[in-house]
């Protein structure tokens, strides 16, 4: 029983609940030398240390009682509560559209427990219902939970995992998916899926959220909303990026898979297009499409996959003053591939040179991105540049440098000659290059401007 | 047949009236509780807007079993006003709180010892969910620091339940239909919230112990003042009833009409609820009826009603008539209870946008109007018809609740906060937050309180404003003055000029009190009025550099200089102690003069000469003194 191991405690506070038998959930009294209090003992954060004993109040608080104040307990029996979803039917409607939700581990629906702060993902269709109720207005919903990881342990087989699981759903009839997935390395995924998914009949849409959804500001619901939408009804197929366009409650907007990045730690709106703009934008069932040139919707295309992935990568984040060893480590440990992102329009230090020669020389694929996010790798401007091409480094275009990394693992998935890499390499496969950056691809605006001024204060950021 | 109840005869005490306090007084730090903007400044500018929805979270949903969804779904956009220098992305729920303000920290802790609680081992910080929208994130974060406390008033103990540290809430600039706005100045800034025990028996001892709690709060110094900087929210329950939040009462005096006329409300329901038995209505047999009325009635209030956007609808209640009249106040009565319901959940905005066929003032329903209702509902004299219009979704949701609040009133008298009105009675304000509404914050570690940290606080803290009373009684000082000091920022110097300086307790406690706060009068800067200066002042005095009396001059003149430099004051101000023989010698001269050059008469001569010595020592003597000591001359 789960109640009676002291859940979380240990040393001090473990031996005194030991010494008066007292456990979690048990209703006490505490009598200390500062006065007495009442409450439930709750099982302790198993980080925080073994000083205290956590109780409840009547009140709902929680507060912590010093170990060495503690004179006596009293206890008055036990209130263990077991929180569950309430699971309700997920109605069918024949008229909407049959989209299926695959969970990755991101918690985008989820209720608390009360007394201790845990989270119980909400994640079966009765139970999204339960919280979401709204979604069933837009869609008959299937889920079915991959796997159950935060997003920071993803790794090359769980895409390859999700790209088959999206082609046997989409096959079983899916007129939509919707990828439930933890915001840190959601984009890495979205590039992954990008590439190991050749063709798709129906939109793929990832999402996720900022804000849990057991507060009730959460972004959580709207998301979930406009990503099933958005899977039953657009008309775009292929893997977008679903999450809020500014931190108000006021529309979404869609990303392509190759060219989204999460740009703050913790603002809603933390997915931005980069380099080019966003697919679309979205609210309360309509969109409004700002690119056109994705592919589109269309039954009959039959789902390609092609999940192969040579995991002997790694991103090389450039700094002054960088040592040739980094990269002999790399060389030495048996990488395969290494994207750089450089300074300015791709560029690193003279002593990396003999490194970076020796590691082509081994069979080591070098790809230049750049640090500076926005813009293309112009190796030709600079003597700089012109010396490191000539090592054999290859200058990647306006490849983010997370997506040129999955990309170069998928690439050498399927080959190690060096002509045949760079030329997958170079070749867009879905979007990831842009032969073009238009005006409106580079937008960081600066507050104190009057007219961004103006704009703050007339429009909901 | 029982009879409508009347608040000229009702004894609050007689009904089992129960009153507890929670007052929420902001304390005085620099900066917020969780981020690092400026606390205490206030600004209706604003740089930038952000809207949000509230939404139900999950328990709440079970809780409410929908009516916290109907809330959601007539869709409150709720929009924040933000200046950039006051407020930034933590309060705007984009960005984790940071490690919880320590100084207001020590601060609770040492109002937690005033008010002899238990102080907590280690602070846990706890979400509490709002769907008000007045706190962007949902919820605000609060931790409780002591518990169990007590405070004397009169004969007994008021309990204090628990003492938290908050952040305060936005602050709400207008609320129409589906709108609200709030203001996040105040936002963050963080508060204590003192929770008495429902230990007051009438309105006045709420009150009073009101007062009694203001003053220790104040004892510290460490609290803010002014507008805004204190509420009190007050709960009331009687024999039988519901224990009532009234929220944000902003003045003390307040109390005692607010918790009365809740009193009253809650006994008056119940004999409500007692007319309903008698009429035979319960929850399986109330016949209700809706009926779509738009375009069909006269009623002025609905002519300039764009027909399009709105819709006119009516709600037949049998057997319900008169009851809407039922009176629940000195001015209000049961259609007000449910029209303040309807205007908050269904967010009507065309006012009265509610009328009903109990009312008999004249502005309402008409002759014809009321033909039309009777032909359409089919209502006799023994039915009620409630009209309301506005949007089609927020008429349905209104005459949903109008139907909820009859329910609720032939069973129970609902769980509500109320607000405070002009009138000195409340309306409804919100369906009261379930008590699962309380949640860990993950987002903040346990801050372990040492005893070290307490005990230190304990050291250094004010003695309480009773105690201190007291002992001022005891040093003869007036009662007023005795109740001032107790509680004033002078009180420290004040005791040390009493027992170091040997001063007269009651000419410092005038000094300081009176004659100081008629120097900020004059536009002094107290600022400068530093205890060393008053040290300074009352040792001039006590070497003799000027009178009793020159106190309030040299006060006058330092307000309007500025010049502290009180031996050379007095002596431009000519008030330095003159000696005994040289006073003497003053009124002989005088009436020398008197007599012999200006050939007075001798029945003006009294007049003449006090002229003359008050001319030469104004500001020296007591004029008192004076006039006895030139009597004594003359009368040699
Ligand atoms: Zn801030």
């Amino acid at each position: 029983m789960e109640n009676n191991d002291n859940k979380g405690y240990r040393g001090a506070a473990l031996s005194i609940l030991n010494k008066f038998d007292v456990s979690v959930w048990n209703d006490v009294e505490i009598e200390t030398t500062d006065g007495v209090f009442s409450g439930i003992v709750l099982p302790r954060s198993e980080t925080a240390d073994d000083r205290h004993i956590v109780l409840k109040l009547i009140t709902g608080y929680n507060i912590g009682i010093e170990v060495d104040t503690i004179q006596g307990f009293t206890s008055y029996g036990s209130k263990e509560a077991h929180y569950k979803i309430p699971e309700k039917e997920f109605p069918y409607d024949p008229i909407k559209p049959n989209v299926v939700l695959l969970g990755t581990g991101g918690t985008i629906a989820s209720r608390l427990d009360y007394r201790t702060g845990a989270v119980i993902p909400a994640f079966s269709p009765g139970e999204l219902y339960g919280a979401v109720p709204e979604l069933a207005d837009v869609c008959n919903l299937k889920t079915i939970k991959l796997y159950g990881v935060f997003s920071e342990n993803i790794t090359p087989e769980h895409w390859a995992g999700t790209a088959k699981a999206i082609k046997r759903e989409v096959e079983n009839g899916a007129q939509g998916i919707v990828i439930g997935h933890g915001t840190d390395t959601m984009h890495y995924t979205a590039a992954a899926l990008s590439f190991m998914i050749r063709q798709t009949p129906v939109p793929i849409v990832m999402v996720g959220s900022q804000r849990s959804s057991d507060r009730p500001s959460s972004d959580a619901a709207l998301n979930l909303i406009n990503a099933t939408w958005t899977a039953g009804y657009s008309d775009i197929a292929e893997v977008l990026v679903c999450m809020f366009g500014p931190t108000s409650d006021e529309y979404a907007l869609l990303h392509r898979g190759t060219r989204v990045r999460k740009m703050h730690s913790s603002y809603r709106s933390t997915f931005r297009t980069i380099g080019d703009t966003p697919v679309a934008r979205l609210a309360n069932g309509e969109i409004h499409m700002i690119k056109n040139d994705l592919r589109k919707r269309c039954p009959k295309t039959p789902l390609e996959i092609d999940t192969v992935f040579d995991d002997r990568i790694a991103i090389v984040y450039y700094y002054p003053n960088m040592k040739p060893d980094i990269i002999d480590s790399l060389v030495d440990n048996g990488y395969k591939g290494i994207v750089i992102a450089g300074t300015g329009l791709g560029h690193v230090n003279k002593p990396l040179y003999p490194s970076l020669k020796r590691a082509i020389k081994e069979g080591v694929h070098i790809y230049m991105t750049v640090e500076t996010l926005w813009g293309y790798v112009q190796m030709y401007v600079y003597d700089t540049g012109r010396d490191i091409m000539e090592l054999g480094v290859v200058p990647g275009a306006n490849m983010l440098p997370e997506v040129a990394y999955v990309k170069l693992g998928w690439v050498l998935g399927h080959t190690h000659d060096r002509e045949k890499v760079a030329e997958m390499m170079l070749t867009p496969y879905a979007g990831e290059i842009t032969e073009r950056e238009a005006v409106d691809g580079y937008l960081i605006m600066q507050g104190g401007l009057p007219e961004m001024e103006k704009f703050l204060k007339e429009v909901h950021v | 047949m029982n009879t409508t109840p009347d608040p000229d005869n009702f004894n609050p005490r007689k009904e089992g009236f129960r009153c507890g306090l929670e007052i929420h007084q902001q304390i005085l730090t620099e900066k917020k509780l969780f981020c690092h903007c400026p606390a205490g400044i206030y600004s209706e500018d604003y740089d930038a807007q952000v809207l949000r929805h509230m939404r139900p979270t999950l328990s709440e949903l079970g809780e409410y079993d929908g009516t916290a969804l109907m809330e959601f779904k007539t869709h409150k956009e709720i929009i924040y006003r933000i200046n950039k220098k006051l407020t930034c992305t933590y309060e705007m729920d984009d960005n984790p709180p940071f490690l919880i303000n320590q100084q207001a920290v020590d601060i609770a802790i040492e109002i937690a010892l005033l008010l002899k609680c238990s102080i907590v081992g280690e602070l846990h910080v706890i979400r509490k969910q709002y769907l008000d929208g007045s706190i962007p994130a949902g919820f605000q974060r609060t931790a409780i620091i002591g518990v169990n406390g007590w405070i004397p008033y009169k004969d007994k103990k008021i309990s204090i339940i628990q003492l938290a540290l908050e952040e305060d809430a936005c602050r709400e600039i207008s609320d129409v239909g589906h709108r609200r706005i709030y203001a996040t100045d105040r936002l963050a800034m963080p508060l204590i919230e003192v929770v008495t025990g429902p230990d007051m028996l009438d309105p006045q001892e709420a009150y009073e112990v009101g007062v009694q709690l203001g003053r220790l709060l104040r004892t510290t110094g460490k609290i803010r003042r002014g507008i805004g900087s204190v509420r009190q929210d007050v709960n009331v329950s009687v024999n039988g009833g519901t224990r009532i939040e009234i929220k944000g009462v902003p003045q003390l005096p307040l109390i005692p009409d607010l918790v009365f006329y809740e009193a009253f409300r809650q006994y008056s329901l119940l004999n409500l609820r007692d007319k309903l038995a008698e009429r035979g209505i319960n929850k399986e047999n109330l016949q209700t009826a809706r009926f779509d009325l738009s375009g069909k009635l006269e009623n002025s209030a609905l002519a300039d009603l764009p027909d399009d956007e709105n819709k006119v609808s009516a709600l037949l209640i049998k057997e319900m008539s008169g009851l809407f009249a039922h009176r629940l106040g000195s001015n209000r009565n049961f259609a007000d209870d449910v029209r303040g319901r309807i205007r908050v959940i269904a967010c009507l905005e065309h006012y009265p946008f509610m009328l009903h066929t109990d009312d008999q003032s004249e502005t309402t329903i008409s002759g014809t109007d009321k033909d039309i209702l009777k032909s359409v509902t089919g209502m006799t004299d023994n039915d009620l018809v409630v009209v309301v219009w506005g949007p089609p979704g927020d008429v349905e949701t209104a005459l949903n609740e109008v139907e909820i609040r009859v329910r609720e009133a032939i069973e129970i008298i609902p769980n509500e906060t109320r607000q405070r009105q002009p009138s000195g009675e409340t309306d409804f304000e919100r369906i009261l937050p379930g008590a699962d509404r309380m949640y860990p914050d993950t987002d903040s570690p346990p801050l372990p309180i040492s005893r070290e940290r307490v005990d230190k606080i304990r050291g250094q803290m004010p003695v309480l404003p009773w105690v201190k009373e007291a002992e001022y009684k005891e040093l003869d000082l007036p009662n007023h003055l005795a109740w001032m000091l107790a509680i004033s920022s002078r009180r420290t110097i004040f005791d040390r000029l009493v027992s170091d300086n040997k001063v007269e307790p009651v000419l410092a406690a005038v000094v300081l009190l009176e004659q100081l706060k008629n120097f900020s009068r004059l536009g002094g800067n107290l600022d400068i009025i530093s205890d060393d200066c008053l040290d300074e002042l009352f040792s001039a005095y006590k070497k003799g550099a000027f009178v009793k009396e020159g106190f309030r001059m040299l006060i006058e003149e330092c307000a309007l200089t500025g010049n502290t430099d009180w031996v050379n004051l007095a002596e431009k101000l000519n008030i330095r102690r003159v000696k005994k023989e040289e006073i003497n010698k003053i009124i002989s001269e005088s009436i020398d003069t008197a007599r012999e050059e200006l050939f007075c008469k001798p029945e003006n001569l009294p007049k003449v000469v006090i002229g003359i010595v008050m001319d030469k020592l104004r500001g020296s003597v007591s004029g008192k003194e004076l006039i006895e000591l030139i009597q004594h001359e003359l009368n040699e």
